[in-house]
């Protein structure tokens, strides 16, 4: 959506940064009848398997329903209580926090940070050593989060877990000294790859004569990267940014280290609705919860696509 | 882990076009590798350190939840081939993650190719509002209705419910992705060869295939990779041991008070990633494996 | 309640008929079709529980059909084994019994009986086998065993064993620390007592008393629970309530207090997700003196042949003995010593077409030569006196838990809250490891619980 891709028919340099406003023409001249077959076989996809149960948990997040006792065999209909509830428990502002708290240090900054850096630095290499990197930055990224999670236990493990060997630190218990620091580096390590491979991808459409011109100009590197780099791969950041907090937001992998503490120390959203629907068995709390989850979500998108197209106007 | 990649920048100094600046240039040259090679070797790090376990733990013959040098054993291996879940299950791991992995390609490039040349009336708020509603559907919560309708279309036990369930729940981020992808390749192509008469489907495929082929090959990657890690929807949604997945496999490894057995886990840990690793060395040594890559300088 | 008994009476007459429909139709097809049956339960072969899995599948299932054909029955059962968290087994079986749909026979923990009843996953025996107390295994499962099966003072289903929580402790720390080798303390004093001499010697943890959340249930039922009965109290009373911030509630997590305040146990540990695992292996490599656990420890856990930490001289170095009630006498009804005990129950699924076939299979399924079987070379306590008398002999542990603890035990509440309020027990006695004082955990803990139970609290 805003998007600047590069058009290869003209010439490299006068691309224009953003295409807003030219009307889309129909290249392959699929007229919308053919567009839209083209788009019902998913369309029909996602309406059963996510619409029809996303509305439908949204509707159980308005009774009491549970999955056993009483309430299994006749949810009573309890209108927006379960919300009010949430606002008032202290368990949902404390993983709201978390959460916030994750997904900005986790993934705005850190998986964002560094997998730009890394694009960055590899751009112009290729060969062994560009490969090795981005394979192992995959590798954690394909791995499943089961085997993952036992991987940062022995990594973080207080006894003899390898980081204390290696820093010569023994007996921290990384994960009960430094709880929420320690999921946040575990999920920059995880999701690294996606932000890394779009960045890798944007940054081929900068045109290194762009670069070039900056440079001789005397701009200085972040100087480059502002004026030069950021215009152009502003919607890449944008997709980026938009996916990697939506993700980030309801993974449930750190539960698989922390459990959710100590304490609730790491109680991120996602642990926090699985905890109450699954142990508590309050399925219709739980459902109103992932309602909340999802108007947060809605804020965090409209947030990103407001700053970052705003900023692309005057351009 | 951050740091701006400033002090780096200096190796874009190794192009011709600079010299005139050669006095000061080594020196900051210098520095510019230096900095390259520091920070290349910390990434590494980064990214290999909690590896390790997986290297050593299944060979080791008492391992514990630590990353030791193994006195060394192939044991465990035995343990696994004996049991008749543990193998099969790979299997199963595979028909579901190619199923779910087809699926979701065909259909989202097909929608995202729509989407991306032709203006359907609301399609950017619809594109969000899917995005987000399988943020919902991805999580426990949702677990009751995505049985229920599993149960209603007789798709209990039944590894196409698992596939058209999961499929429901990647479509939209495989879509938005790809449409990103599809908006980013030049339309000229698609326009010589529509004069030359070939069809939507023909252009679809001779023309706008190959040009997004790493970013196919990256929605499949994801998209297996997603459903290779998937615990909950299998579990639900499968009766008989002889279609369960990996990932459901691999919890039954723990005794009746929930210790884990270690030797078992970490070495069907190492067989459960082998599979998915060696798919991603096929498909980024065929393919490539990055966005936009149709579009070389 | 009203409403409940009212929803019973109506679910069960229409399960009559539907049964009576069902039954007709059976009896049609009978001579041409085979009957088919499913058993659920949480055990795989190769996996969690496999022992139980095997015996389902090589011994029970061939025997089953056998007899059946001789009968002149044609029936085909499928196991359907699982290997999962018991929370994540026990959301699969409602998924499916509330669908109407799941397995004929399944076993389930016998805290969720409450609810499973009140759901109508299950009913109670007298309404859909008249006949049930004819069965011969009742008379070898003893009251107190039978109760794990009991809700509202109806019976479900028939238990499949049980356990008993008792003080595991290493003899020879013990012997280094200079204290007796068969020890039997009498109040929660003679705990602390030992666990200071214990302090003395070298990389010696002397208490593990689970507690804190991440322990999760092994919290309340190996730590909370049985504290709380010496200390004269049981966390739920019949026609009562559940219990507050009572002194018996504030004289445990003084207990807690008093260990993970004094450095006797280590509060760290009981924060890891691993650390019950970790405590196993401590005490295992001696290095945790004395630990609270169910006879699954000496079974499973420091079982030299197969188990997580396994101990070559378990039947040397591993002392237990009774847990003492807080002073003597000062325990649940007078007692001197406490204990508690969970176990399974196995119960016939009221949407089953062919129930009473299922409830055959559930008998047969609790013979004693079924139930010798399922033991096999690995002795546990089953449900039935008889297999007990014969199988336990060799192991003296779990003939001392059969023989001295089963007398005195208690069981939890089988109540649909109870996984809730559990939560909050952990959760009062992470706070004392924090260092919380013991009676504003307590405050804590009862303001949390009328909330959760809805004001159902012991005045």
């Amino acid at each position: 959506m805003a998007t600047s891709p590069p058009d290869p028919t003209l010439p490299a340099g006068e691309e224009r940064a953003g295409r807003g406003e030219r009307p889309e023409r129909d290249a392959a001249g699929l007229g919308r009848a053919r567009a839209a077959a083209f788009v019902v076989p998913a369309l029909l996809l996602i309406a059963a398997f996510l619409v029809f149960p996303a509305l439908w948990t949204i509707y159980l997040g308005l009774t009491d329903y549970r999955l056993t006792g009483l309430a299994a065999v006749d949810p009573q209909v309890v209108g927006l209580d379960n919300f009010e509830r949430a606002l008032d428990d202290d368990g949902f502002t404390n993983s709201l926090g978390l959460t916030l708290q994750f997904v900005v240090g986790s993934a705005v900054i850190g998986q964002a940070g560094l997998g730009f850096a890394i694009a960055w630095v590899l751009r112009n290499r290729r060969g062994f050593g560009r490969r090795l990197i981005e394979a192992m930055v995959l590798l954690a990224w394909i791995l499943p989060s089961s085997v993952i999670a036992f991987l940062w236990i022995a990594l973080l493990d207080r006894d003899d877990g390898t980081l204390n060997a290696l820093l010569s630190t023994p007996g921290t218990a990384w994960l009960l000294e430094h709880p929420m620091l320690s999921i946040v580096v575990f999920n920059i390590w995880r999701g690294t790859a996606f932000s890394m491979m779009l960045y890798a991808a944007a940054l081929g459409n900068v045109p290194p004569s762009h670069l070039e011109t900056a440079r001789l100009a005397g701009a200085s590197s972040p100087q480059q990267l502002r004026d030069v780099v950021f215009p152009r791969i502003r919607g890449h950041v944008l997709t980026n940014l938009l996916l990697i907090s939506l993700w980030t937001f309801n993974d449930f992998t750190p539960f698989l280290l922390t459990g959710g503490g100590p304490e609730d120390r790491t109680e991120i959203m996602p642990v926090f609705i699985y905890r109450t629907a699954l142990f508590g068995g309050e399925l219709g709390f739980g459902a109103a919860i992932s309602v909340l989850m999802l108007l947060i979500n809605l804020v965090i998108a409209v947030v990103y696509v407001r700053l970052l197209r705003r900023r692309k106007d005057p351009a | 882990m951050n740091a701006p990649p400033a002090e780096t920048s200096g190796e874009t100094g190794e192009r011709p076009g600079d010299r005139h600046a050669a006095g000061l240039d080594g020196a900051r040259r210098l520095l510019g590798t230096v900095g390259f090679y520091t920070f290349c070797s910390l990434v590494l790090a980064f990214f290999s350190v909690p590896l390790l376990w997986l290297a050593s733990a299944p060979f080791d013959d008492t391992p514990s939840i630590t990353a030791s040098l193994p006195s060394f054993t192939l044991d465990n291996f035995e343990t696994l081939l004996d049991n008749r879940y543990a193998l099969r299950s790979l299997g199963n791991s595979t028909i579901l993650a190619a199923g779910t992995g087809a699926l979701v390609v065909v259909c989202s490039a097909l929608a995202a190719y729509a989407l991306s040349r032709v203006r359907l009336p609301g399609r950017d708020a619809l594109l969000y509002v899917l995005l987000l509603l399988s943020s919902i559907v991805t999580g426990t919560a949702a677990m009751v209705p995505l049985f229920n309708l599993a149960y209603e279309l007789d798709l209990i036990d039944s590894q196409l419910g698992v596939i058209l369930v999961l499929s429901g729940g990647l479509l939209p981020s495989a879509v938005f992705i790809l449409k990103d992808f599809m908006d980013g390749t030049p339309r000229s192509y698609e326009e010589s060869a529509q004069v030359f008469g070939a069809s939507p489907l023909q252009v679809m495929r001779h023309v706008v295939v190959p040009l997004v082929r790493p970013g196919l090959a990256t929605i499949a990657v994801w998209s297996v990779a997603q459903v290779w890690g998937n615990f909950l929807i299998p579990f639900l949604l499968l009766r008989s041991p002889e279609k369960s997945p990996a990932a459901v496999v691999m919890y039954t490894f723990y005794t009746e008070g929930g210790q884990p057995d270690l030797a078992l886990i970490s070495t069907f840990s190492l067989l459960y990633s082998v599979p998915v690793v060696l798919m991603f060395l096929l498909v980024s040594s065929r393919y490539g494996f990055r966005f936009h890559g149709g579009i070389k300088r | 309640m009203r409403v409940l008994t009212r929803r019973l009476v109506a679910l069960t007459g229409a399960l009559a008929l539907a049964g009576a429909v069902a039954g007709c139709g059976s009896d049609g097809d009978g001579d041409s079709g085979t009957i088919e049956l499913t058993i659920s339960m949480n055990a795989i072969s190769g996996g969690k529980n496999a022992a139980e899995a095997d015996w389902i599948e090589q011994w029970l299932i061939p025997r089953f059909e056998a007899a059946q054909e001789e009968a002149g029955v044609a029936v085909e059962v499928t196991f359907e084994p699982s290997g999962v968290d018991d929370e994540q087994y026990k959301s699969r079986l409602a998924l499916d019994l509330q669908s109407g749909s799941g397995p004929d026979v399944y076993a389930l923990d016998g805290i969720w009986l409450g609810e499973f009843a009140q759901a109508g996953y299950v009913q109670p025996l007298e309404d859909t086998t008249p006949d049930f107390a004819s069965w011969e295994g009742w008379e070898q499962i003893p009251e107190a065993v039978q109760q794990l099966a009991t809700f509202e003072g109806a019976l479900y289903g028939i238990p499949a064993g049980t356990d008993g929580r008792v003080l595991f402790y290493h003899r020879e720390l013990f012997a280094e620390a200079g204290l007796p080798t068969d020890w039997q303390p009498t109040s929660w004093a003679e705990i602390t007592e030992a666990a200071e001499a214990l302090a003395g010697v070298d990389g010696v943890t002397p208490v593990q008393l689970n507690a804190g959340t991440a322990m999760g249930e092994a919290t309340t039922m190996q730590g909370v629970l049985p504290l709380l009965a010496g200390a004269g109290e049981e966390v739920h009373t019949e026609g009562a309530g559940w219990t507050g911030a009572t002194e018996g509630l504030e004289r445990v997590l003084g207990l807690y207090a008093e260990i993970y305040g004094n450095g006797l146990g280590d509060p760290q540990l009981q924060q890891e997700t691993q650390g019950r695992d970790k405590s196993f292996e401590e005490f295992a490599a001696g290095e945790i003196g004395i630990l609270l656990e169910g006879d699954y420890f000496w079974r499973s856990v420091v079982n030299p042949n197969n188990g997580v930490a396994p101990m070559e001289n378990r039947d040397e170095a591993v002392g237990y003995a009774l847990i003492p009630a807080a002073e003597p006498g000062a325990g649940v009804n007078g007692a001197d010593f406490v204990s508690t005990s969970g176990g399974n129950v196995r119960v016939v699924n009221p949407a089953s077409d062919h129930a009473d076939l299922a409830w055959e299979l559930l008998t047969f399924m609790h013979s004693a030569e079924a139930l010798t079987a399922a033991v096999g070379d690995d002795p546990r306590i089953t449900a039935r006196a008889d297999v007990n008398e014969q199988l336990l002999g060799d192991d003296p542990m779990l003939t001392f838990v059969n023989e001295e603890v089963l007398p005195i035990t208690s069981f939890r509440p089988a109540l649909e809250v109870y996984p809730q309020v559990s939560v909050l027990l952990q959760e009062a006695t992470a706070a004392v490891v924090d260092g919380e004082d013991p009676g504003q955990a307590a405050a804590d803990y009862q303001e949390a619980l009328e909330e959760v139970v809805d004001g159902d609290v012991a005045p």
